[in-house]
């Protein structure tokens, strides 16, 4: 299905494909293509339907030993089955619909944003077989599954008849375009570099080591990094997560867009949220770290799509250790840090990614001063604008309270 | 430079997460049912009612119908019926005793004004918080019978306060004893009426009427 097919496949590797083709094996042609689609569908259903259930249990696991508690502990063993005590709990309670609300906007809607997460997570490599849909131009439709999502929160926020939903999905919507921005400026590099809007290509293209365990992974490069790290911030605000959660900050609004939303359907919410997360992280593997690549030519013994799931897994567990850490943003904060921040950086960084691209060729007397000047293209912009934005707002001095 | 706070946050969490692992004396929080915590000593929450004498309750209450908490409750979540007859006290005088003593928790707001106005050191708060009901009325609206409780617990929960409490009501009665020994010496022959005479001077509620706890 991808490249690379010209290193040896264990039958490890090989597993999901047998496993497959066992169920599929005996029908004919067309309806093969058909069972053979249904059941990646229902792979990707599954699995991103369970890594749902538990990540919400480890988010709580882990901001509680972070708050020096042990987490929930009481429904199974540890609090094992707390996802699905509460999966109950959501499912039994009141469907409330305001009696102004319109009842088919306010339905569609969390279905609609559920929707649309699912359909981004459908274009990702999990590993070197595993790509349920392999599409030429994968990203671009990624991105444009991504950005719907952004209809879905309006439609939330209009549905509901409630003036306090319509203005925070105004504000939803004003954060999500922002950062929209950002978003597809650092992921541009990428695809020019790559040369391919594939994302097995893309992975293609981030295969084989130097000297065995340096992998050529586009975050080991100086326009990478940065691309890597204003992908991740952006990814933080499209996923709607702390320090950016501000559409939905339960402990300041009432709950933003979700104000009208209760039992099941404020569930798809969170769900819808939580698949947004897992694809960003996903598309942010591909494009960044290497994919289902593993970090050295030894390591691979261990099949792809189990490299694919650590790297995701690391990424999701950053997610949850920024939430608890970082307070979050005012909103006029929000947007200078995406439109006086993040843009011009992801602009300096098209021309970084220029130049890698172009001293290619050096040689290898040349490589200091190659890295040397990528990395100065990245940490000179980020010093000036990081200094010119933040002269004048810190650090605060308390005058009156006690040091 | 712009971003070190925030490594320096991720690094105060991932310190915070660790430590909770290895070290469970940075746990906050207790598993409740499973482990308790020592209530402090001054932890307060509804009424009730002390009585002398476990064996007899509803016969050793301290309580002699005064009223005067019913008066002052600000919730007027007391409710009082004065008995028609008289039953003697702990000291043995002929007192009052109140007939229906009711305390409607649901809206009692444990402010504590009831034992601060006491002059008998009758009511006093209570450390019971798991008073959880299947019904919100009936079992809410808390008897003389549910209210009593003995000195000895009182003792138990609040042991500062109970041995003030103690000394003072101690103190009261053997004044009162010395004052009746005192009357009963002159005239010898009169034995029968001296004897319930000097019983029944109950030591006066101490000045100004109204104890104050520290």
């Amino acid at each position: 299905m991808t490249a690379g097919a010209t290193e040896p496949d264990s039958w490890l590797e090989r597993l999901p494909l047998i496993a497959r083709d066992l169920v599929t094996g005996r029908l004919p042609g067309p309806w093969r293509w058909i069972a053979e689609s249904l059941i990646a569908i229902a792979v990707v259903f599954a699995v991103f339907g369970l890594l749902f259930a538990f990540l919400t249990l480890a988010e709580r696991k882990v901001l509680g030993r972070i708050q020096n508690r042990p987490g929930p502990n009481r429904a199974g063993w540890g609090g094992i089955l707390q996802p699905f005590a509460d999966g109950i709990k959501m499912l039994t309670k009141e469907d409330i619909v305001p009696r102004t609300a319109d009842p088919v906007l306010h339905f569609l809607a969390p279905v609609a944003l559920v929707c649309f997460s699912l359909l981004s997570l459908a274009v990702i490599p999990y590993g070197r077989h595993l790509a349920p849909l392999d599409l030429d131009s994968g990203v671009l439709y990624f991105f444009a599954a991504g950005a719907s999502s952004e209809l879905a929160v309006f439609m939330a926020g209009w549905a509901g008849r409630n003036k306090y939903s319509l203005l925070a999905a105004m504000r939803a919507l004003a954060q999500l375009i922002s950062y929209e921005l950002p978003l597809l400026l650092s992921l541009v590099p990428v695809v020019m570099l790559a040369g391919t809007l594939s994302p097995s290509g893309i992975v293609a293209a981030q295969s084989g080591w130097s000297a065995g365990f340096i992998p050529h992974w586009h975050i080991l490069t100086p326009w990478g990094f940065a691309g890597f790290a204003i992908f991740m911030v952006a990814a933080l605000a499209e996923a709607n997560r702390s320090p950016f959660d501000l559409p939905e900050a339960e402990s300041e609004l009432i709950a933003g867009h979700l104000t009208e939303y209760s039992g099941f359907k404020y569930a798809l919410f969170f769900m819808a949220e939580y698949f947004a997360m897992c694809a960003l992280s996903g598309m942010a593997v591909t494009l960044f770290l290497g994919g289902w690549h593993a970090p050295a030519a030894a390591l691979q013994f261990i099949p792809s799509y189990a490299w694919f799931a650590i790297k995701i897994l690391v990424l999701l567990l950053g997610f949850i250790w920024i939430r608890a850490t970082l307070p979050r943003l005012r909103i006029d904060q929000l947007m200078r840090l995406a439109w006086k921040f993040l843009l011009p950086l992801a602009l300096i960084n098209l021309l970084t990614a220029a130049f890698w691209h172009l001293s290619a060729g050096w040689g290898a007397g040349a490589q200091p001063l190659r890295w040397g000047l990528g990395l100065a293209f990245v940490a000179i912009p980020f010093f000036i604008i990081g200094r010119r934005l933040s002269s004048g707002l810190g650090p605060r001095t308390y005058r009156y309270a006690a040091p | 430079m712009l971003g070190t706070g925030i490594f320096k946050g991720l690094a105060v969490t991932a310190k915070n997460f660790a430590g909770s692992f290895h070290d469970p004396a940075r746990f906050v929080t207790t598993q409740y049912p499973e482990e308790r915590t020592v209530l402090p000593e001054n932890y307060r929450n509804f009424p009730f009612l002390v009585t002398e004498d476990d064996k007899d309750p509803m016969g050793t209450l301290r309580c002699v119908a005064c009223q005067i908490c019913e008066k002052e409750c600000p919730p007027q979540c007391i409710y009082i019926e004065k008995s028609r007859d008289k039953k003697p006290d702990a000291a043995g005088k002929m007192q009052l005793y109140p007939a229906v003593f009711d305390i409607d928790v649901s809206v009692c707001m444990s402010c504590q004004i009831c034992v601060e106005v006491c002059p008998f050191d009758a009511i006093k708060m209570d450390h019971e918080f798991e008073i959880a009901t299947s019904n919100r009325f009936q079992p809410l609206l808390l008897d003389r019978g549910q209210l009593a409780k003995s000195n000895g617990y009182f003792r138990q929960i609040h042991p500062t306060e109970a041995a003030e409490v103690d000394a003072r009501l101690a103190a009261g009665r053997k004044a009162a004893e010395e004052k009746a020994a005192a009357a009963a010496k002159p005239p010898p022959p009169a034995r029968q009426e001296v004897q319930t005479k000097p019983a029944t001077e109950r030591p006066d509620p101490p000045a100004g009427g109204i104890t104050t706890e520290a």
